[in-house]
This record gives structure tokens, C-alpha cells and sequence, in this order.
């Protein structure tokens, strides 16, 4: 305390030293090798979310395979989960002149001003797996994603199309992303929109899980406690709905029989829990989308028009179908 | 003997009545909606009932808010415990997860000891950067909580660990005696430490340090040790809440684990009458804030407040509760300044109108 400025250097070093070495360990491996060659090879700078869950896990590798499968130079950068981050290694990959930049937004507002700079520098942009809400198109070339409300809306007919002979109402609980992200706000709608269909279909309760199995495992607890009856649980991802297992086998009922659950994602647990029997349904949102951002890439380097919204493959699975898919699962 | 229950008992009444006036509402209120809410019921040989929920769900936090009214109490703050409990969870399970035999109490307990052995060495981390080199708690742990989560990431490359390991998920999800193990294990740490603060001069030097590092030191109280030593029992707290929160769903998740574990306990820790300026502690008054809290959260998914709402809805509540204890605070102060002879409990008054 007596030697303020010795402690506040100090503080600085500590902290910087601590955090380099934080984002040197989550955000790099990728950044250096094989430039400064002066080839011709396409430089595209990517800037990931970070690394909340396995699903982001997935699409990262996704994306650092199919870059050396295609023989693209990969800039990759970490935001962990800040936007200023995110600007900050846009505005990098601006000065680095590389020839593409993709990012996923880790929020859907405020990229204006750094999308104009890349526009200025001629810099072509692709976002993948994220929107954001820029009014003007001009700024990207094109969105690469999954269709959340159409991920909703696979796993509603499924239902739909499962209980058409039910007689009685059918009760369902639904276990919502983080509040106010585009996934669990576009999951829901998808979902409402198709259980409309069918009036015996009611949702009873519906709460966020934030996403995480403890979320949603704390959430089901309560539900299983506050209504008696619950028939079907709709989880918008597989981690919670594997949180929401053990709240369910604790409660003394079986998961997948007495109660059938449908959630988003496939991701390895999922499937493996799909494949036992305890998930009745899984529509995909595939983060395997490694090679088709590569393929756009080479496209709007080499000048050609794109789409400005392109889906990323996926498909829905049964519990037959986990079975056969899940020995060439790679998440 | 009775001397002291006597000068003690109005003193306890006074700190817990309004916490617990506001935890006995939230369950009334709870009751009235849904009067199967304190329904408790034996299933598979132990119980089972939302008030259970409510106090296994809590466990973990009172252990991070244990640690957190020391380092409170010696007027520091230790926000790096979320961190902590993310990477000690990601350790244990992922040495768990590398195990030929999960289920094997040696693999648990190696795990346990690798991922406290951590923990001591980023609590002395904490430890020698607030009492040795004198940085503000606050930037101090700062560090910690914004690395730590880097490093957790590190541990589970970014992956969530799932385990089935029995013995591990039973620090969780066990029970003992038909209670929940993990309430169990919160308690027992709980009277571990007011046992250490309260029937040694610990916790005395703890409040005399809290109250002036200097004039401790003066009086010949090594301060630093002191302090010191706080931020390593937090840290040993916060691993032991890791343990927990990664037991519940058998899996590590360094991204979620602990997430904002720090703000609720700091939030407990207040509710339950501690002052954030240091000094006097109350125990007692920090567990019943970390009931208050997991409550309130249960209180959300019980009563189905949507999600776009809940977030204000714990912010009035906790407003409330901050206003219900103000007016005794003030009144207090009133009768102080009136002229009343300043008893021995005055000067740690002093320290309490802080946060009204």
C-alpha cells in the first residue's frame, strides 16, 4: 500500500502475463504456421465464439480440418465470448490484408462500424452459424448457418405426427436456451408453430436451462414437482435435456417411456443417449460446417456471386437411426 | 456460560430476523401458490421434495460464501471462486475421466487430492498478491477469475468431461441418512469453521484485522498471515463447491461450472448482515443468504415466471431484502448518535451501516 506505483506494476505484469497466457492456451495453435511464404494460398481469418460447449468445440475443429484439407491458411482467434474481442481480430485480419474474413457474432447487434472498415479494405466477409442484425446487406456476403426455427419446427411434427391418435391432452415441458438468443428464441417459435397443429398439444411450462445440463437438470426438478403429469419434454439443446435425465430417473420415472424427450443438436451424449433409448428424438444443428465455409471462401475470393443465405446440411434421428450413425459420429 | 447466551441471543435475533422473515415469505408465498411445495416424501430409500432440492441445489453456494465472509470479514473480496470451482471440477473429472475404473474410490480420491492440491496453490496465488504484495483484493482475484476460466477451458480442451463414476457423482447426488450428502458436507464445513473462528481468537483476529490491518498489526497480530490464510480457505471451499456442481450432472463443463458463483455468494454474504467493509462476521447469517438465494431461484421455476421476467423478479426481491434490514440499520445509527452510551458492540455497529 505504501509503494502504490510498485504495486500497480506489478498488478500489470501479473495480469498481463496471466491472461497471454490464458488466450495463448484457449485461442491459438492455428496462427502460425506456413506464413510469410509470399504464395498465392487464400488467408482467411476466422473468429470463433469461443468455447462454451461441445458443440463449439466441434465446429472449430470442423473448421481447422476442412481449412488444411483445402489448403486454405487459417487465421484463428478466440473471442471468448466478448464482442470486443470479436472487433478487435476483425480489425487484425484487416491489417494482416487477409483475403477472407468469417466470423460467428457472439451477439447479433453493433458490427456496423467494423464491417464497413472490411468492406473499405475490400476485405469480403462470410458469417456462419450466427446472424447479425446489420440493415445493410452490402456489409457481408453471405450467412452460413443452421435454420433454428426450422430445427423447432422438425422436432414439433415429429410430435405432431407421434401423437396424432392421442386422445387426452398431452402435456410438454420445454427447457429453453439462454433468454434472448436467436437459437432459443427461433427453436421455440418453430416448435409452437408446429404443435399448433394439433390443439391436445399443450405446453404447460416452459423455463430457460441457459443451455447447460445443471440448468436444465434444476429446471425439470421443479417441473416434475409442479405438474403431475408431463408427457413430453422439449429441450432447444441435448445438454440439457441430459441434465433433465437425472432430474427425471431421480423423480422415479423413465426417461425416453414415461416421459419422451425431444432436443436439438446431436452431439455425442445426445446421440449415445438417443441410441439407449432415454431420447426419443434429436433434430440436428450440425457444427460441421468446416467445409462448406471453405468452399465459399475460394468462391467469393475468386469473385463468384453466392447466396446471401446459405443452410448448413442437417437431418433429424430417431433412436434407430442413432444407433446406425453413431460409430461415425465425430462430435 | 448463561451470561454470554444472554448477551448473544437478542444479538443473533437482531442480524437473522429480517433474512429469515424474507426466506420464511418466500416459502409462505411458494405454499399458497402450489401447497405441495414443502411436500417431502421418501422415495428410494431417502427424500425427495422441492425444500430437499432447495437445500442440496444450495449447498455448493453456502461453501463458496463460508470462504467468502472470511475474506470478507478481513475487508477483501475473493472474486476468482467461480473459477476456482470450474477448474477444480474440470481436474478431478478429468482425471476421473482417464481412469481405467472410474467407480474406484483410489481414482476418486486421487482426483479429489490433485484438484485441491490446485486449488491451495491458486488460493496462496491469491493469497500472496493481496497480503504480500499489497494489491487490492478486488484486481487481485480479478485475475484469477478471468484466467481461471481460460484455464478450466485448458483442462477440458474446451470439451464438457462427462464421468460415471459412482463415487464421485454420490459428493453430488448421494445421501446419507436419507439427507443429501451434499448438504451434509456444506454443514459439516460450516460448523468446521465456526468452530476454527469461534471457539479460537481466529475469528476475533479475523474481525480485528478486517476492522484495521494496522492497529491488529500494532497489536501484534501478524495481519498478513491472516490474510493470507483467508483467500486459501476460500480457495479450498470453492474446490470443494466444484466437486459439487460437477458431481450434479457428472460432468465438468469449464465454461458453466461456478458461472457468477462469486456475485451470489458476495450477495449471501451481505444478505446475511456482513458488511463489506470488513469486520464482523456472522456464519449463520451467510448460510441463511445462500437459502435465500437458491429460493429465490426455485421459487422462478416453481411459481414458472418466464424466463424474460425472472431476472427483475430476483432483482426486486433482493432489493427488498436490502431495504427490509435498512430502516433497523438506520434506526440503530439514530439511537447512536442520540447520545446513547456506545456499548461494547458499538464500533462494529460502525462497520455494519456500510452497505444500508
Amino acid at each position: 500500500m505504501r509503494s502504490r506505483s510498485t504495486a500497480r506494476t506489478v498488478i500489470a505484469a501479473f495480469a498481463g502475463v496471466l491472461l497471454a497466457a490464458s488466450v495463448a492456451a484457449c485461442g491459438n495453435s492455428d496462427t502460425g504456421g506456413g506464413s510469410g511464404d509470399g504464395n498465392d494460398k487464400i488467408v482467411l481469418g476466422f473468429s470463433q465464439v469461443g468455447a462454451e460447449s461441445g458443440w463449439r468445440t466441434a465446429n472449430t475443429t470442423s473448421i481447422k480440418e476442412a481449412a488444411a484439407a483445402a489448403g486454405i491458411e487459417l487465421k484463428f482467434d478466440d473471442a471468448q465470448q466478448k464482442q470486443e474481442n470479436q472487433i478487435k481480430a476483425i480489425r487484425n485480419f484487416i491489417q494482416q490484408k487477409v483475403d477472407v474474413i468469417a466470423f460467428s457474432p457472439v451477439v447479433e447487434s453493433g458490427w456496423d462500424t467494423v464491417l464497413k472498415e472490411a468492406k473499405d479494405a475490400k476485405i469480403p466477409v462470410i458469417l456462419t452459424d450466427r446472424a447479425v442484425d446489420s440493415a445493410d446487406k452490402s456489409l457481408y456476403k453471405t450467412f452460413l448457418g443452421s435454420d433454428f426455427v426450422k430445427e423447432g419446427r422438425l422436432a414439433g411434427e415429429w410430435l405432431v405426427e407421434q401423437k396424432k391418435a392421442a386422445s387426452g391432452p398431452v402435456n410438454i415441458v420445454e427447457l429453453q436456451g439462454t433468454t434472448g438468443s436467436a437459437p432459443a428464441n427461433d427453436r421455440k417459435k418453430g416448435f409452437a408453430e408446429a404443435i399448433a397443429a394439433n390443439p391436445n398439444l399443450k405446453i404447460v411450462a416452459s423455463q430457460s436451462g441457459d443451455f447447460t445440463r445443471a440448468g436444465g437438470k434444476q429446471v425439470m426438478e421443479q417441473f416434475l414437482k409442479a405438474n403431475p403429469k408431463i408427457d413430453v419434454l422439449f429441450a432447444h439443446n441435448d445438454d440439457m435435456g441430459l441434465g433433465a435425465l437425472e432430474a427425471i430417473t431421480a423423480a422415479g420415472k423413465t426417461p425416453g417411456k414415461d416421459i419422451t424427450i425431444i432436443t436439438v443438436d446431436a452431439v455425442k451424449d445426445g446421440m449415445q443417449a438417443l441410441a439407449d433409448g432415454k431420447f426419443n428424438f434429436i433434430a440436428e444443428c450440425s457444427p460441421l460446417l468446416g467445409p462448406q465455409l471453405m468452399d465459399l471462401a475460394k468462391k467469393v475470393k475468386a469473385g463468384e456471386e453466392v447466396p446471401a443465405r446459405i443452410e448448413t446440411e442437417e437431418t433429424t434421428f430417431t433412436q434407430e437411426q442413432a444407433k446406425e450413425a453413431l460409430p461415425n459420429r465425430k462430435y | 456460560m448463561t451470561a454470554v447466551a444472554d448477551r448473544l441471543r437478542p444479538l443473533t435475533a437482531h442480524r437473522l430476523f429480517w433474512p429469515a422473515l424474507v426466506l420464511v415469505v418466500m416459502i409462505a408465498a411458494n405454499t399458497v401458490y402450489r401447497p405441495g411445495f414443502l411436500a417431502v416424501e421418501v422415495k428410494n430409500g431417502h427424500l425427495y421434495g422441492t425444500p430437499i432440492d432447495i437445500l442440496r441445489l444450495s449447498a455448493p453456494l453456502i461453501l463458496v460464501a463460508l470462504g467468502m465472509t472470511l475474506v470478507i470479514a478481513t475487508g477483501g473480496i475473493d472474486l476468482s471462486v467461480g473459477s476456482l470451482c470450474a477448474i477444480s471440477g474440470a481436474i478431478a473429472c478429468l482425471h476421473i475421466s482417464g481412469a481405467a475404473d472410474q467407480n474406484s474410490p483410489a481414482t476418486v480420491a486421487t482426483a479429489l487430492a490433485l484438484a485441491f492440491g490446485a486449488a491451495l496453490v491458486l488460493g496462496a496465488w491469491n493469497g500472496v498478491l493481496v497480503a504480500v504484495i499489497g494489491i487490492q483484493p478486488i484486481i487481485a482475484t480479478l485475475i484469477l477469475m478471468v484466467a481461471g476460466r481460460g484455464i478450466a477451458q485448458l483442462v477440458t480442451e474446451g470439451q464438457i468431461i462427462t464421468i460415471n463414476s459412482g463415487p464421485y457423482r454420490a459428493i453430488g447426488l448421494g445421501h446419507f441418512l436419507t439427507l443429501p450428502l451434499a448438504i451434509l458436507i456444506a454443514l459439516a464445513a460450516a460448523l468446521l469453521v465456526a468452530a476454527f473462528t469461534r471457539r479460537t481468537a481466529l475469528g476475533l483476529i479475523v474481525e480485528s484485522v478486517g476492522g484495521n490491518a494496522e492497529a491488529s498489526r500494532l497489536a501484534g497480530i501478524r495481519s498478513r498471515r491472516i490474510v493470507f490464510l483467508v483467500y486459501v480457505i476460500s480457495a479450498v471451499c470453492a474446490a470443494l463447491a466444484g466437486f459439487m456442481v460437477t458431481a450434479n450432472v457428472s460432468s465438468a463443463d469449464g465454461n458453466a461450472a461456478g458461472l457468477w458463483i462469486e456475485l451470489d455468494a458476495i450477495l449471501a454474504v451481505v444478505i446475511g448482515g456482513t458488511s463489506l467493509a470488513g469486520g464482523r462476521f456472522s456464519l449463520g447469517g451467510t448460510v441463511l443468504g445462500a437459502l435465500i438465494i437458491q429460493t429465490l431461484t426455485t421459487t422462478v421455476y416453481a411459481m414458472n415466471i418466464s424466463p424474460q421476467t425472472s431476472l427483475l423478479f430476483k432483482a426486486v426481491v433482493v432489493i427488498a431484502v436490502c431495504l427490509v434490514q435498512a430502516p433497523a440499520f438506520r434506526a440503530r445509527l439514530r439511537r447512536r448518535r442520540r447520545g446513547a452510551e456506545p456499548g461494547p458492540a458499538a464500533p462494529q455497529r460502525e462497520k455494519e451501516q456500510v452497505p444500508a
